[in-house]
């Protein structure tokens, strides 16, 4: 204590050099709190959502695309012949909430979701360590290929999904997302598919320097269809920041794009050579 | 010990006879603004400390590169993601000192020779300001130019002709008497 009030006298009995103001700004900086932004350059981790939302009056144009599986080799260029396109809308419509529409033409789906950050990761007085965001997505699909007997009503064709995403950043260039995950599906196609689908997705990407990241992300589900044969979705890829734009190389199991399809209909063994060649473009203006 | 006491003491008390000799902002404001064929940028930072010793003439102002606010979000990602790396460097910083500070509240003009560092760079600048005094203000105002390569900020090409080369920065300070 005597210590102190010697120091604190000491320090008014001489003159400020610049020095001591600085620290004396440091001592008057007014502590707050600091959210942890930019925990992913996209919305998109690869196949699947991030924690990221588009800010307010934010409007992005999405264009995706996976080509056919790299291993039907030279005939059909490696699957390049063959893709799955899905272009999308998706608009801030507050700082935290993001809507987006898209079009798939595999099974030419339609699909609608609603992305809310609930809770952000902060440093600071009050820190919290993770970030968490709800998604929740419907998605139609007005391809006729359902069974010939089945004439499927408007409420037939829909699916639901449902996400918690929770992630942290680590460090400046490690992030890591868990997403436990719900699918339901009003028709199916054999009796014994479940309505009801749990999965838990694992999601991840480095930083190799300011504007390029690796990316990593795998979907295990808990529950399978058995009208196919199902794998989870696994998927690697590099996003490439220039401006405006993210754009996103992608090498995945899964052809299509949106939830309910990659996390419980893919059918592809990565391993195996059974790997989607694709990519996410996206212009924000 | 006690006699060292009594000494720093009555320092101490000397020294509040002239004790309105700090003054200080923390709501200095700072915008920067870049000019290129592409487009305009513009940012602004109303959260500045800046504190003046006017005993002395010394001077110290902090900027939390966070606290710059962008027309675009994303721009705002960007600068603090990719060009000043604000996890890594958070503050922008000015030491340095007033020249002819005796006569502050006679002068219109002044200039201040010091060191900013931003992005972890250190430079020696002198910045000229239009500068207003009263017991209670001390009013600084100006503008200078910053050259980006100057401080290891890295532009990549491909938006090289959105970025200007050399940015301006405008600041406004109203540094009012500082009691501890």
């Amino acid at each position: 204590m005597k210590k102190l009030v010697f120091i604190f006298l000491l320090g008014f009995s001489f003159q400020f050099s610049a020095q001591d103001l600085m620290d004396l700004l440091d001592d008057e900086t007014p502590k707050s709190d600091e959210i942890v932004t930019s925990t992913f350059k996209g919305t998109r981790i690869l196949n699947g959502h991030s924690i990221e939302n588009r800010k307010k009056k934010e409007l992005e144009f999405v264009i995706s695309h996976r080509f056919g599986r790299i291993n039907l080799g030279i005939e059909e260029l490696f699957g390049l012949d063959q893709s799955n396109i899905r272009f999308a809308f998706e608009y801030g419509l507050t700082d935290n909430l993001t809507a987006g529409l898209g079009r798939s033409s595999f099974e030419k789906t339609y699909d609608g979701f609603l992305k809310y950050s609930l809770l952000k990761q902060k440093r600071g007085e009050n820190s919290f360590p993770f970030a968490v965001s709800l998604f929740g997505s419907i998605a139609a699909q007005t391809l006729e290929s359902f069974d010939p007997n089945f004439e499927p009503t408007f409420s037939e064709r829909l699916f639901y999904v449902g996400q918690v995403l929770i992630a942290r950043k680590m460090s400046p260039s490690l992030s890591v997302q868990l997403t436990p995950t719900f699918v339901h599906r009003n028709s199916v196609a054999l009796n014994a598919d479940p309505h009801d689908i749990f999965a838990l997705g694992f999601g991840g990407r480095i930083n190799l320097n300011k504007r390029v990241s690796f990316n990593a992300e795998y979907y295990y589900a808990f529950d399978e269809l058995v009208s196919l044969t199902i794998t989870n979705s696994l998927a690697f890829g590099v996003d490439i920041e220039t401006g405006g734009h993210v754009f996103q190389i992608i090498l995945s199991n899964s052809i299509t794009m949106i939830e309910k399809s990659f996390i419980t209909e893919t059918t592809g063994d990565f391993f195996g050579g059974d790997i989607h060649f694709g990519f996410n473009i996206s212009r924000t203006f | 010990m006690k006699t060292i006491y009594s000494i720093l003491l009555l320092l101490l008390v000397a020294n509040t006879s002239i004790a309105q000799n700090k003054y200080l902002t923390k709501s200095g404001k700072i915008t920067f603004f870049s000019s290129s064929p592409m487009e305009d940028i513009k940012a602004e930072n109303n959260q500045v400390l800046s504190i003046i010793d006017t005993s002395n003439g010394n001077m110290a102002i902090s900027i939390l590169m966070k606290s710059f606010h962008f027309e675009k979000a994303l721009m705002q990602e960007h600068f603090n993601e990719n060009y000043v790396e604000s996890d890594k460097f958070p503050k922008a910083t000015f030491k340095g000192k007033i020249t002819d500070f005796e006569s502050l509240s006679t002068l219109e003009k002044i200039s201040i020779a010091g060191t900013i560092t931003i992005h972890g760079v250190s430079k020696q600048i002198t910045i000229q300001a239009a500068v207003k005094k009263t017991d209670d203000l001390i009013s600084l105002k100006g503008d200078f130019l910053v050259k980006v390569a100057d401080f290891n900020i890295e532009i990549p090409s491909v938006v090289a002709k959105n970025i200007a080369k050399e940015i301006k920065v405008s600041f406004e300070l109203n540094h009012k008497p500082y009691k501890k």
